[in-house]
This record gives C-alpha cells, sequence and structure tokens, in this order.
C-alpha cells in the first residue's frame, strides 16, 4: 500500500484483493471509461456518415493541418508539463509543482483559443452547423460536433487545472495534494489522448 | 512514496516518440501511397500515440489489472459499435452511391 492510500487509512473500507491504491482514481478511470465511450460513440458516428456519404468533403482540403498540428504539438507539450508538475510534487517541490501545473492549464488555455480562431475563419469562409459550400452538410454538423465536446473538455480541465494549482498551494503538505494531483493529470492526458484520435480522424483521414 | 521510482518514467522521451510519430503522421499524407493503405497507417499510428500516453502519462503500465479492465472496456465497445452500424451503412451506401441517375427523379404520377 502507497503511502497515499496509508494517509487516509482511517476513511478507507475494509481492505480486500480489489481495493484500489485510491479510490478517487479509480472514480475517475471510471469516468474517463464512459467519458471515452461518448467520444467512441461520436467518432464510430462520424466514420460511418463519411463512409456512406456521397459527396463527403475532403477534410484536408476543407480544413487545413498547420494551425491543428501546431495545437496538437501544444497539447502534448501540456501534458509533459502536468506529468513534470506531478514528480516536483512528488519530489516536495511545491513551487515547481505549482508553476508546471500553470503552464498546463495556460497551454489548454492557448488551445482553446487557437480552436475559437479556427472556427471563426471556418465559419467566415462558409462552413456552418447546417450546410457548407464543398459537400455533404453533415461535414460542418459533425465537425463542430466533435472538436466543441473536445473544446468544452479542455475549457474544463483548465478550470480544473487551476483549481488544483490552489489546493497545492493551500496545503501544508505536498504529498497532501499529490493524489489529487494525480487524479486531475489522469483526466488532462485523457484530453490529451482524445484529440489525438480527433486529429487523426477529423483532419488527416 | 514506494511507487515513485517506476512510476515516473523517462517523459521526455515519451514526449519525443509523440512528436515524431505527429511529424510521419503528417508526413504520410503527403505521401504517393494508395488511399487505404495511409488511412490503415494512420489509424496504426493513432493508436500507438494514445497506448503511449495511456501507458506511460497516465501510468496505466504501473496500475493494477482492475484499473486495465477499466481502460481496455470503452475500447471494445468502440470496436463493437463499428460492426453495429458496419450493416446500417452498407445500407445507407447502396441507396445513396449505388443508385442511377433515373432512380432519383420524381415519380409521375
Amino acid at each position: 500500500m502507497s503511502q497515499v492510500a496509508s494517509m487516509h487509512g482511517a476513511v478507507e473500507p475494509a481492505e480486500s484483493a480489489l481495493t484500489p491504491e485510491s479510490w478517487g482514481k479509480l472514480g475517475m478511470w471510471i469516468f474517463l471509461a464512459g467519458d471515452a465511450v461518448g467520444f467512441g460513440t461520436l467518432l464510430a458516428s462520424y466514420g460511418a456518415m463519411r463512409a456512406t456519404s456521397a459527396d463527403w468533403p475532403s477534410p484536408f482540403a476543407v480544413l487545413g493541418i498547420n494551425l491543428t498540428a501546431a495545437m496538437t504539438f501544444l497539447l502534448i507539450c501540456s501534458s509533459v508539463t502536468m506529468v513534470k508538475g506531478l514528480e516536483w510534487l512528488g519530489k516536495g517541490d511545491k513551487g515547481r509543482a505549482k508553476a508546471f501545473l500553470f503552464f498546463t492549464a495556460l497551454g489548454g488555455a492557448i488551445f482553446v483559443s487557437l480552436q475559437a480562431y479556427e472556427w471563426s475563419h471556418l465559419i467566415h469562409r462558409g462552413l456552418l452547423i447546417n450546410g457548407n459550400p464543398w459537400g455533404a452538410s453533415l461535414f460542418g454538423t459533425s465537425f463542430f460536433l466533435v472538436t466543441g465536446f473536445h473544446g468544452l473538455h479542455v475549457t474544463g480541465g483548465v478550470i480544473y487545472l487551476l483549481a488544483m494549482v490552489r489546493v497545492v498551494a493551500h496545503r501544508p503538505q505536498p504529498a497532501a495534494s499529490y493524489n489529487a494531483v494525480e487524479i486531475a493529470g489522469l483526466y488532462w492526458h485523457f484530453v490529451d489522448l482524445v484529440w489525438i484520435m480527433v486529429f487523426t480522424f477529423m483532419y488527416l483521414l | 512514496m514506494a511507487t515513485e521510482a517506476h512510476k515516473h518514467p523517462n517523459y521526455m522521451a515519451i514526449f519525443w516518440f509523440l512528436a515524431i510519430l505527429t511529424v510521419i503522421e503528417i508526413a504520410l499524407i503527403y505521401m504517393p501511397l494508395a488511399k487505404f493503405t495511409i488511412g490503415v497507417l494512420l489509424c496504426a499510428l493513432a493508436l500507438g500515440k494514445a497506448a503511449l500516453v495511456a501507458m506511460y502519462f497516465m501510468h496505466l503500465r504501473f496500475e493494477t489489472r482492475t484499473v486495465g479492465m477499466i481502460a481496455i472496456v470503452p475500447l471494445l465497445i468502440a470496436t463493437l459499435l463499428i460492426f453495429v452500424l458496419l450493416p446500417a451503412g452498407f445500407a445507407v451506401m447502396k441507396r445513396t452511391v449505388g443508385v442511377k441517375p433515373a432512380a432519383t427523379e420524381p415519380a409521375k404520377h
């Protein structure tokens, strides 16, 4: 049993072989599994609609990938700052941990801003939720639905990470916030993982 | 913390792997390969990148079997969903792609 789990020994139920190291972490994994089914459904439906459409526009030609490739790189970088923040917290350096968590949130905020810029640019060119000049109207519908759903996740993640900066700042012992930050990290990496899929299926393919 | 050492692998190595795989993905779409080949390679690269993030950034590699089972469930459901959508997809494709021009004309009464 780890130090984190042993700290909460007083509130843990009786142990069995299935008792997790952290109930919070198990809860986040179950939430993420449900969320992954949600994203999986959206992407599978997107694939079915695209495969059965006679006039689906070429996403690569319509959407462009230069900006999105930079956004992908930004999210990968923010995942690295997240794990570095957790690593520093594990080493007991609250200052560096807070800084890296803040950089992660900043990366997320820049990502959402770039997405807003991309949306406004595409809307200006005629890509709407109910139609577009290039072909199937469901192209715009699915694009805004999937990228919007992901963008909401990133926005939620930025708020979550800023809350974690506050948690780390207010708890005197770095170890006391380690578990909470690790759980927040799971959410953030999941958002990165989903974007890897969205980037491939909605932009590159 | 006892689990600290194995819980923090070389994150920078994972970062470079992810960055290089992204560059390969982008380079692939400009390559003179068959569309199907590019599609299969892009799917494989995306799954590889997702596995790297889950295994090392999300520490799935160092987690218990219970967490691993929870993580694998959505993957199975998503795969199932693709097969569930296939028959409906082919039925629609027959109607939309395989139609002759005459069949699209409005019926005369």
